[in-house]
Formats: C-alpha cells, structure tokens, sequence
C-alpha cells in the first residue's frame, strides 16, 4: 500500500476533471486519478458543437440561450445554474479558443456556430446558429486542448488508477448526522491497475469527474468504461444521487451498433424520413422539425417504427437522409460520422440514407451538487471538501432532458467552477484525519471477488442487465416494464454474488476491474429503475406510457434516492405522501426516496412544444 | 477525408452471414511465465463484427485473463491500436471480413514499446517523447479579450494533424523506432506539425530545434508505414516532410 497526500484530488481524466486541474493545479497541489489514459476519455467521442450565444454569425444572447435550456429540460432545472452555464457559456469557449483549439471558422475568422436540436432564437421563433465547433469532433478537439495544457501546466496524472472508494469521516450510510455538524471527505482509495497495488490518497478537496453509465444499456452510445463509477461510490456511501429517472437516449445511433452519429448531421441539413420516405418531424414539431430536443425526436422515431412506418427489412429503424447535401459540404462538416457509416455499415452517405435508432447516451442525473459544484449530502448540507463536476454530477442544468451542445458547455463551465472552488478551500482547509485503515473495504472486496469460488461469468450478468434495460427502461415505459426491470435487476444482483473471475493475478488484471464495474452497473440500474417506477408523469427524457402527461402539481421536483440500512426510517428528505414515498427493500439495504425543489427564478413552467 | 479500411466493394450492411473465424493471439504474463506464445481461439462471428468484438467473445466467454486495452470501440479514443496480420490498426475499427477470416487471423500488441501483459504495452515513453515537442500553444502578449482570428484557410492548413488521437500506430510502425526507441517517432512529429502550422502559435522555432537533435525529424527514412498505420487517415509521412522542410526554410 502507498499513501499519498494532495490539497485537491480529482478522479477522471475527461473534459471536467482536467477543465478543473487546470485551475486547481494553479492555486493547490493537485493529483488526477483517472482510470484511462485522459486522452481516452469519452469526451473524446462528442462531435457536435458546445454551445455559447457569441453571436458570431446572427443576433444571440445568453438569455435565449437560458431559455432553451430550461424549456429543453421540461422545466426541471434549477434555473439559477442554467443562467451560469449560458452566461459563462461565453467565457468558457473564449477560453479554449485561447488554449488553442482548433475551432472552425468564419470568413471573417471568428469562431464559426452552427445550429443544434432545441437552441433557438427568441424564446423559439427559429433555430439560431449557436453551437461553437470544429468539424464533427469538436469533442476530440476539447479533450486534446485541454490534455495538452495539462501537459503545458505540468499536472500530475496517476493514469489507469481505478478509484474504488470515497473515505468520509462520518458514515452517511448509518449516522444520523447532528444539525449544524460538518462532514468532510478526506480521501479516496484507489487501485493500480498495472501493479495490483492500493493507493490511497488523503486530500483536502476531491472532484469527482468520472462521467456517465450508459453501459446500464445494451444500445449506447457510451464506452465500455463508463460504468456510473463515480455515482455508485458516493451513493454506497451514504449519498443521495439526483434525478436518475432521465436517461437521454439519443436519436440518431447507428442502427444495431449504438454508435453515435451527430445531431450536427441535422445542424447542417439532414433529414429523418421514415420507410415511406415521409420527413415525419414536420408531424411532430412543425416549427423545428427535425432540430427539435432528443427526447422528443427519440419517441418520435421509436413511435414511426412501433407504428409499422420503420424502414429496412425488420421495419426496425428509420434513415437519416444526407443525400441532398454537397458531398464537400459533408466531408468539411461531418467527416467522421460519415466515415462510421462506412466503415460500420457499409453505407454511402453521399448516396444512401443511414440507418439510425435511438441510443442511449447521457445520464442528466447524478450526484447533486450547488452551483459551486460541492456535494449536496441531503437536499442543503454540502459534504466538506467534496465537488462533483460533468455528466457524474447533477447541478441542475439539464433537468430532465439536456439539450445538446450543453454539456461540452457543461463539462467545461462546471469543470473550471469546482477546480477553483476546491483549490481555494484547499488553501484555507486542513487534512482531515483518515481512519486507521481506509483501504479495509476495498482490500475485501477485491480479495473476495479473486477468491471466489468457480462462478458465473461477469459477461452473461452485464449482457442480461443490459438487455433488461433496453426492453423495459428505455424510450417508452410504463409501470410494469419498471417493475419487469426491477425484478430482473434483483436477480441479476444475486447472481452477481456467485459470478467470479478467471484471471487471479495481481498485473493488469481488467477481468478482476470488470467484475468490480458490473458492480457500479448494477446498483446505477437498480436505483434509476426504482426513480422511475416512483415517477408517475412523463417529463423530458422520462416517458410513461401508462401517465403521458406531464403533471407539475406532484412532480415539479427533483427525485433524491438514497440507500439505507434496513432499519432506517423509511422517510427521506422531501417525503411527500403517495409522490416521493417509495421505498424499495433488497438484500441488506433499502432504497428510499425523497426529493428537493426545483429553482424557478425567470420562467414559468409552460407546455411544450417546438 | 479520414482512412477507410481497404475492403473490395463492400457489401450492404446485415447480407454478410454469421462465420466462424480463428484467432491466434500473442499471449504474455509475466506473472505466469518469461516467454510469449501463441493461442489460438476459434469464435462465432457476425457480419459486422470488428476484431475488437471477437476480443470481447474470447475475454467473456472463453478466457477471462486475455488482457487487451479498449473503451470508445469506435476509433475515436485510441487505446485498442494492435498488430493485426502483421498491419497496426484498431481492432474497434477493422472488421473480421476485411482481414480474410479464412485463414486464422493474428493479433499482437504494437511494436517497440514494453509489453506488459498480452495486447498491453507500456505507453509511458510514447507520451514522453509527445510531450516533449511541446504540445500547446505558445504565444506571447498579453490575451485578447475575445478570441484570436484565424481564418478559414490558416485553419485549414493544419486540420490534417489535429486528427491525432494518440493510439501509437504509427509510431509502432515505425523501422527506425523499433530499432531505435530513442527517436521521437511520427506521432509526436504529427503534434509537433499540429502547432508548427497553427497561424496562432509563436512556438515554432523552439519546436524545430527540439525536432533537429539526432533523434529527430531527420532519423525519418521515408519508408510511408506511418501514413499506412494511421487509423485517421492522416498523412503522417507528409506532415513530417512538411516539418523538415520548416526546418531548412525557416531561420531559428
């Protein structure tokens, strides 16, 4: 065992992890752990754009831009953090341009931007061009930009160190915890991937930036690392996580594979047509058609194909159209989307309509945090020393359905807010003490897990979680497709004590990692399902076939699931008789729900349509 | 335009049937023992299924221990570059019916770097030789308050490099590199290319003095395996001619 001891530790190495090193490594002595190389990152596969209301090509402001995103979300964010992230939308982009990035450029030489799925103009009269970006990899561009000041500002990374716990000095999993009382996260435990070896990191300030969990689905557009690492450890540890019901699937996945394909595509042209050919957004949002918000594009196209209108021989996708575009126009605009469909497909975009199919891809739950970006322990009390930024955190800025663009802005805005919020209580924060020692669970975990018994294989458990989902929590839900999920999802869990491992070495064991992240899977599956099953309206991201209607009057809050011993009280938080009452039992702990207001400052709540 | 693979006419998407394709995979654990075998698997496989997908059969359903790298699996994050017949290329972008399934089809980690485990090489001293050509942006001055301009044609006079997603392809494929793992190798070339060109960058004459010591730019011989290996379809053996030909132009 190794111990090391920085004033701010951040776990991942993604766009809001080294967004945050880079202000934090300024002011603190600053430690990055991240499970891959931080240029492998998933930032790394975003394409679109970032949006910030410039105003480089036509009349935008970040009013608008606030608008959007709160309209975008169903009404379900907090509308103090989605003025920040427009506002300081600006200064972000600004930022990198200054870092260096490459972005695309108008004649004049500004920063060019384009238009994207529910960024308007005016409070909706038109799509306006407000996405910043640099072909269709705008995220690879941030990812390396940001890497490369990293490497300028000489951060110090621990690269393939897998983060497996969060140390606090009270257990929130079993401690009522004393009015005006401070609990303080004073380290994490990770482990070496190449060595074996446990390290343990005692700091003043940690961020969490460890990304998303679209592996809790069978068709996404995620990597196979983003296995909800960061929400699950704070959760097991007694911290609530935020609005796990919505779940974005995003529409335009390449059909079978999942692999995303850009909104961009439709930004600069495209067209959805289903098997007759019909653009059958026009149906659904006549004003903005097929640049309406993902959720309502996703449950459009699942609806042409549920409908019989789907095209190919199973009737199982509908195409994105590109054909009317200039072939220069598409390879200096959208290269790398359309060399997937090549490559994967066998598709000739130029010539043929793309097979597409909603794919699940951005979790706008997680663990909530202010707008400074500390950790919410309960719907007000923040855990000292603790900061959550980028898709593993819920501030709220996207609510229930995130526009797209927004969480390159996102990662970038939130990402530079908790470096610095964590750096400066850094400097006036002392060590907190560690307990004798803090390595105790994981060296359990992982000594049980190499020592178990011949097993079932982590890969049967995983591909059965993640078809359980997709049939029953995907676009279009009802309760008993919930609770189909919820039924599997216990099963899985039992079975998941008996799988084991075939690789029992200590070196570069991923087969060891894997099962650890099944794990992550599991309780992330388990707890969105239950929100889920507890959230009886459909809102953004979240569709109930058995309650399609939004109903402000009981769910106009944010869900806060919390897991607690058995014997704890059944109430959480922000218990609401016969709404935010669920309580669900498993082996050894329950699942509790509560909730916390959402912040409405400029916009009433309004029916949506585009 | 980025690389496709060189497939004879491709057919449409979901007619290629399911087949059976044999791998024969570089197996090394130091753990277990000094010397590298090989090892044969033999999977079911559908149409479109990439290398990267029989990885993933072996791995989960015949032997857990076979340790490769991977995440994006779609040829944008970099970590699975390996010797496929004999050729470096991502097993998450090569499909198993454009590397002849007939015959069993070879996968080896990258060459000139440590290998740690199976398909696992120690990158470390890729990403030194990266970050020593200084892979930022330099300028002096104070900052402008909005953002520099650059116009469409200086920005597309280096596009071709900002594709770089640091897999080590190249520079595993590279003669010179394998003989000499103390030359900074194409893909920190490519980098160095990335800002060299950037109309914005004030850099570039620290850059070429770092690229003329011994070990580099002029250790390049030309030999275009670079440019073959790179799964971006950069043209890498261009870009460093471009940067030699900075070198003998531009006074530092």
């Amino acid at each position: 065992m190794q111990t090391h001891q920085y004033d701010v530790v951040i776990v991942g190495a993604g766009g809001a992890g080294m967004r945050a090193a880079l202000e934090s490594s300024k002011e603190a002595r600053t430690a990055v752990i991240s499970k891959l190389y931080p240029t492998r990152s998933h930032t790394g596969a975003a394409q679109g754009g970032m949006a910030a209301a410039l105003a480089n090509v036509e009349d935008d402001n970040w009013e608008w831009h606030t608008f959007d995103t709160v309209k975008g979300g169903d009404y379900l964010v907090d509308q103090d953090a989605a003025e920040i992230l427009a506002k300081e939308a600006i200064e972000s982009v600004l930022d990198l341009e200054r870092m260096g990035l490459p972005f695309n450029r108008t004649p004049e030489g500004k920063i060019d931007q384009r238009r994207f799925g529910g960024h308007t103009r005016d409070h909706g009269q038109s799509a306006v061009r407000r996405a910043c970006y640099a072909a269709d990899r705008t995220g690879h561009m941030i990812l390396q930009t940001l890497y490369q000041n990293c490497v300028k500002q000489d951060v110090e990374f621990f690269n393939e160190f897998y983060v497996l716990d969060l140390i606090t000095d009270h257990d929130l999993t079993t401690e009522e915890i004393a009015e005006g009382e401070e609990v303080n996260a004073t380290g994490v435990v990770a482990y070496d991937l190449a060595t074996g070896e446990i390290h343990v990191f005692q700091a003043k300030a940690i961020i969490f930036a460890t990304g998303g969990a679209g592996k809790i689905f069978k068709t996404t557009s995620n990597a196979h690392t983003l296995t909800g690492d960061g929400m699950a450890l704070a959760y097991r540890r007694g911290l609530p996580l935020e609005d796990m019901e919505f779940f974005q699937f995003h529409p335009t996945g390449l059909a079978g594979l999942g692999i995303l394909l850009s909104e961009a595509a439709r930004g600069e042209g495209g067209i959805l047509r289903n098997s007759e050919g019909e653009r059958f957004m026009e149906r659904y949002a006549p004003t903005i058609k097929d640049l309406a918000p993902r959720d309502i594009v996703a449950r459009s196209m699942a609806n042409e194909v549920r409908e019989g209108r789907g095209a190919g021989p199973n009737k199982d996708y509908v195409l994105l159209d590109l054909t009317h575009l200039e072939p220069a126009h598409i390879d200096a605009k959208l290269p790398d989307i359309t060399e997937f469909a090549r490559t994967y497909l066998g598709i000739e975009p130029y010539t043929e309509p793309v097979p597409v199919y909603p794919t699940a891809h951005y979790a706008m739950g997680g663990v909530p945090t202010n707008v400074k970006g500390e950790v919410l322990r309960d719907g007000v009390n923040v855990v000292k020393g603790l900061y959550a930024a980028g898709e593993v955190a819920c501030v709220s800025v996207h609510g229930s359905n995130r526009l797209g663009t927004n969480s390159l802005l996102d990662i970038n805005v939130f990402g530079k807010r908790s470096g610095r919020a964590a750096a400066e209580y850094a400097k006036t924060a002392s060590f907190h003490e560690l307990p004798e020692d803090p390595t105790v669970r994981v060296v359990a975990q992982l000594d049980e897990m190499r020592n178990r018994p011949d097993g079932e294989r982590v890969a049967d458990i995983r591909k059965a979680l993640q078809e359980t989902m997709d049939l029953n929590a995907q676009v279009f839900r009802t309760g008993d497709s919930l609770n189909e999920a919820l039924a599997d999802i216990r099963e899985l869990q039992k079975r998941y004590r008996n799988a084991s491992v075939q690789d029992k070495g200590k070196l570069f064991n991923t087969d060891l990692l894997e099962a650890i992240e099944l794990g992550f899977l599991l309780d992330i599956a388990e707890v969105t399902v239950v929100a889920a099953i507890n959230r009886k309206e459909s809102r953004g991201g979240h569709y109930r076939e058995d309650y399609p209607n939004r109903d402000d009057a009981h769910y106009m809050l944010h869900t806060m699931a919390y897991r607690r011993p058995p014997e704890a009280s059944d109430q959480a938080e922000g218990h609401i008789e016969g709404y935010f009452d669920h309580v669900e039992e498993f082996d050894g702990y329950k699942v509790v729900l509560g909730s916390k207001p959402v912040i409405q400052t400029r916009y009433e709540p309004m029916e949506r349509k585009y | 335009m980025t690389a496709t693979l060189e497939a004879d006419a491709p057919a449409p998407a979901g007619e290629i049937p399911s087949f059976t394709v044999t791998l024969r995979v570089r197996r090394f654990n130091p753990e277990v023992s000094e010397e590298a075998t090989w090892e044969d698997f033999t999977v079911e496989a559908h149409g479109t299924d990439r290398v990267l997908d029989a990885l993933h059969k072996i791995k989960w359903d015949m032997d857990g221990s076979l340790t490769f790298r991977r995440s994006c699996a779609h040829g944008v994050c970099g970590s699975d570059a390996v010797r496929i017949n004999g050729r470096n290329r991502l097993a998450c972008k090569t499909l198993l019916k454009d590397v002849n399934p007939d015959k069993p089809i070879t996968v080896e980690p990258i060459k000139g770097l440590p290998v740690v485990k199976d398909l696992v090489v120690d990158m470390e001293p890729f990403f030194a030789s990266y970050r020593e050509i200084m892979p930022f942006l330099v300028t002096t001055g104070n900052e402008p308050s909005k953002e520099r301009y650059q116009s469409p044609e200086d920005r597309a006079r280096f596009d071709d490099t900002t594709k770089c997603i640091l897999c080590a392809a190249c520079t595993s494929s590279c003669p010179v590199f394998w003989t000499d793992g103390q030359y900074f190798g194409p893909a920190a070339i490519v980098n160095a290319h990335r800002f060299i060109f950037d109309s914005r960058d004030e850099g570039g004459s620290q850059r070429l003095e770092i690229l003329n010591d011994k070990e580099g730019v002029w250790r390049c011989r030309t030999t275009f395996n670079c440019t073959e290996a790179c799964p971006r379809g950069i043209e890498v053996t261009k870009a460093i001619q471009e940067v030699k030909r900075a070198m003998i132009t531009r006074a530092f």
